[in-house]
């Protein structure tokens, strides 16, 4: 089993590369970008096959080490 | 007085640190970070500066797990002074020592330069020295520096007399360089026995070099 962790910056919390993307694609006179947010991607191979295990698991992994919650949100996709 | 300080591989902060405190006449040790303990004649533990493993996942992240981190928040526990600059702030907030966090820089550049800071707080050991609102001269040497606390934070920061510094110009007057929250570019906990700061005092030994500010600074651990 996969688990992809998407980690970004809270909501509210500024984003400076998110903007310096958005600012960058308005200059390329690319339209109608509302948002632009910038994360990172973590991607794990894991041995577990219960869902429930993995995902408890991966839960412990980004509180303790993979985000920080100070100022990071994370969400885990199990593939 | 026995100043101890910490070594993760990408440090390279510690022999500044070890010159400027044994110019100011205490013996220091440099303890890598696989030590189990810490050396029980440590009368302040300064957790360097630098890249410590490379600033992967997130500045100070992986260090936080390094076996000598144990031993320094049993140490920080028991009242013993912490100080970490730079990387080391970075390392202490990720530890969950001092509160919240080190953002990117707002410019999304490296800042290496020498900024005035002023002096909010200097009702703890560190800042005795120096009068409140005086503005020293410290240089900056940092990608994230950029220090995020949320709003309920913030006031118990100020409650508390947390807030020990902000960037400055040579005025006093705010001058933000890396879109920190308040432009704090120092806090300690509420015990006020662990203090972080972006700022390097141990760069600031000399006036030849640019400043001596950090002299001040430093010497108020050297009482304890």
């Amino acid at each position: 089993m996969k688990a992809i962790v998407n980690i970004s910056l809270k909501a509210g919390v500024l984003d400076s590369q998110g903007k310096a993307v958005h600012h960058a694609l308005d200059s390329l006179h690319f339209e109608g970008v509302d948002d632009v947010r910038v994360g990172k991607q973590i991607v794990l191979k894991l041995k577990e096959t219960d869902k429930d295990k993995a995902m408890a698991n991966v839960t412990q992994m980004c509180e303790d080490l993979l985000a920080n919650t100070v100022i990071e949100d994370y969400e885990i996709e199990l593939v | 007085m026995k100043v101890t300080i910490l070594q993760f591989p990408g440090t390279n902060c510690e022999y500044d640190t070890q010159h400027a405190f044994e110019q100011l006449g205490a013996t220091t040790e440099i303890v890598w970070h696989k030590s189990e303990t810490i050396p029980e004649d440590t009368n302040l533990l300064v957790v360097a500066g630098g890249f410590s493993y490379g600033d992967y996942l997130r500045s100070g992240a992986i260090a936080k797990f390094s076996p000598v981190m144990k031993a320094v928040a049993k140490y920080a526990d028991n009242g013993g002074k912490v100080l970490g600059i730079c990387n080391g702030f970075q390392v202490l907030t990720e530890s969950g020592l001092l509160p919240g966090a080190l953002k990117r820089n707002d410019g999304l550049h490296f800042l290496s330069k020498h900024h005035h800071l002023k002096v909010i707080s200097n009702d703890n050991i560190f800042l005795e020295r120096l009068s409140n609102h005086s503005v020293v001269n410290i240089p900056i040497a940092h990608h994230d520096g950029n220090y995020y606390i949320d709003e309920d934070g913030l006031k118990d920061l100020y409650a508390n007399n947390q807030v020990l510094l902000t960037y400055s110009d040579e005025n006093g007057n705010t001058k933000n360089p890396n879109g920190s929250v308040d432009s704090i570019a120092g806090i300690c906990n509420k015990e006020k026995n662990v203090f972080g700061l972006m700022p390097h005092p141990e760069r600031a030994m000399e006036s030849i070099l640019g400043s001596d500010d950090g002299i001040k600074m430093l010497q108020g651990f050297l009482n304890t």
